[in-house]
């Protein structure tokens, strides 16, 4: 279902807007209410990408910095999953873009100045739409751990940045996947943003070994639920709104 | 016990962090040639109909610091006020938009074609508008707010109308510069905070 009114976000699933020991947010974050409304014609469209936005190396970031010509340096993975809504239905060819630091920690960025140095083979983006079923895949390194100036002794957990558009303008999001066992999650003051342990425990994508490939790479599930539309055959007007 | 509901939870955003344009605008960030070019340059596409306006602004933390990190994303309707990809719509304007402060400066500028009014689904007329969603390091969750036009009838706006208090209405109100040109500050906090939309 691609028309009808958004069901409104359930802010307490989301992370708290500041935190203060994610200094940045303090100065960052609204401190009025935000003004709740229905979705209108606005929020209920948005852009709609097609297939020939896409070339062949774009969901393949172990190859797309060179353009094949080399294989970025790092542990090879293979991230998957399914864009679902909140009906449970899956959002097909709706944009997913990805980012991340190389497997040393450095982003290909002109304000990164980690000293791990850059991988002449790795850019660190790619993109792809998902399939009729939602489903969507990337190649790619497992990223680094890095340092960020914040606290004393702050350490990024590993993690791939995802952008996921939908099909709505309101349901727009960008997350992080974070992997399997990485005890720098529990120290992270932008996973801990998120109140709720078990929405943060789906940030974390598990071990898909049986989507591994024998000597070539291991695989990693990471499932994306956007807000969906409210299923009705009844919508009445409020009088005088 | 009562029947469970079987509806999934949103997955929960996280910021973007500093180096969003690494991911979304790769070639604004030093990384030309994985992507032929950067996704959103522009709304439209030269011949498209109506006004074309170019907006200038800054995003401004709650010191007043203008942010250099911000990336925008724009939706608008084209001039006739129908969304791209509903029947009618002009082909020549894609309506999205994707532009990033400037590294240095934070200045943000939009250029696009001046939006048609469009009906809500009570039949009433929103005021042409820009919607406008906005992430950058320390924005747990990307933003929702509106860009109008001062020189438009905003008056019975059914959004603008629900603002309390009302002069906050302001903040979602682009001043006019010159012929074509307006002024958009977004103040994240503090004084003369914009009104941003859980919408
Ligand atoms: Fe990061």
């Amino acid at each position: 279902m691609t028309t009808g009114r958004l069901i409104p976000r359930r802010r307490d699933a989301h992370p708290v807007p500041r935190y203060a020991d994610y200094k940045t947010s303090v100065t960052r974050s609204p401190t009025l209410p935000l003004l709740s409304l229905e979705s209108t014609p606005s929020e209920e469209t948005g852009p709609r990408f097609g297939h020939g936005l896409i070339g062949p190396l774009d969901n393949d970031l172990i190859r797309n910095f060179s353009g094949g010509e080399g294989l970025a340096i790092g542990e090879r993975i293979r991230v998957h999953g399914r864009v679902l809504d909140e009906n449970g239905r899956p959002v097909p060819h709706t944009l997913v873009e990805i980012w991340q630091a190389n497997a040393g920690g450095r982003y290909r960025h002109v304000k990164d100045g980690y000293f791990a140095p850059l991988d002449p083979n790795f850019g660190g983006c790619g993109r792809t739409l998902t399939d009729e079923h939602g489903v969507y895949e990337f190649m790619t390194v497992r990223p680094g751990a890095y340092p960020w100036p914040n606290r004393g002794n702050d350490w990024r957990p590993m993690h791939i940045h995802v952008s996921v558009f939908g099909h709505a303008f309101g349901q727009r999001l960008i997350t992080q996947m974070y992997f399997e066992g990485d005890p720098l999650i529990d120290r992270c003051p932008i996973a801990a943003t998120v109140r709720d342990r078990a929405q943060l425990d789906r940030l974390v994508a598990p071990l898909d070994i049986g989507a591994s490939r024998p000597m070539d790479y291991l695989a990693y599930r990471f499932d994306i639920v956007l807000r969906g539309r409210r299923q009705t055959m009844f919508e009445n007007r409020l009088e005088g709104m | 016990m009562v029947q469970p509901l079987e509806t999934l939870t949103e997955t929960a955003s996280q910021t973007a962090g500093p180096y969003v344009h690494i991911g979304c605008i790769p070639s604004f960030a030093g990384l030309p040639g994985v992507y032929p070019e950067d996704l959103g340059l522009s709304p439209f596409s030269e011949g498209a109909a109506g006004e074309v306006v170019t907006i200038t602004g800054a995003v401004l933390d709650g010191m007043g610091a203008p942010l250099r990190d911000a990336m925008i994303e724009s939706w608008q309707a084209d001039a006739a006020g129908r969304y791209p990809g509903t029947p009618g719509a002009d082909p020549l304007v894609s309506g999205f938009c994707r532009f990033a402060a400037d590294k240095d400066t934070g200045e943000f500028t939009l250029r696009t074609i001046r939006p048609g009014a469009v009906t809500g689904h009570d039949g009433r007329a929103m005021a042409p508008h820009v919607s406008l969603w906005i992430v950058a390091r320390g924005i747990n969750i990307g933003l929702h707010t509106r860009l109008y036009f001062e020189d438009a009838d905003n008056a019975s706006d059914p959004l603008l109308s629900r603002i309390d208090p009302p002069a906050r209405a302001q903040t979602l109100i682009a001043q006019r510069t010159a012929p074509g040109a307006y002024r958009f500050d977004i103040r994240l906090q503090g004084a003369g905070e914009t009104v941003f939309l859980d919408i």
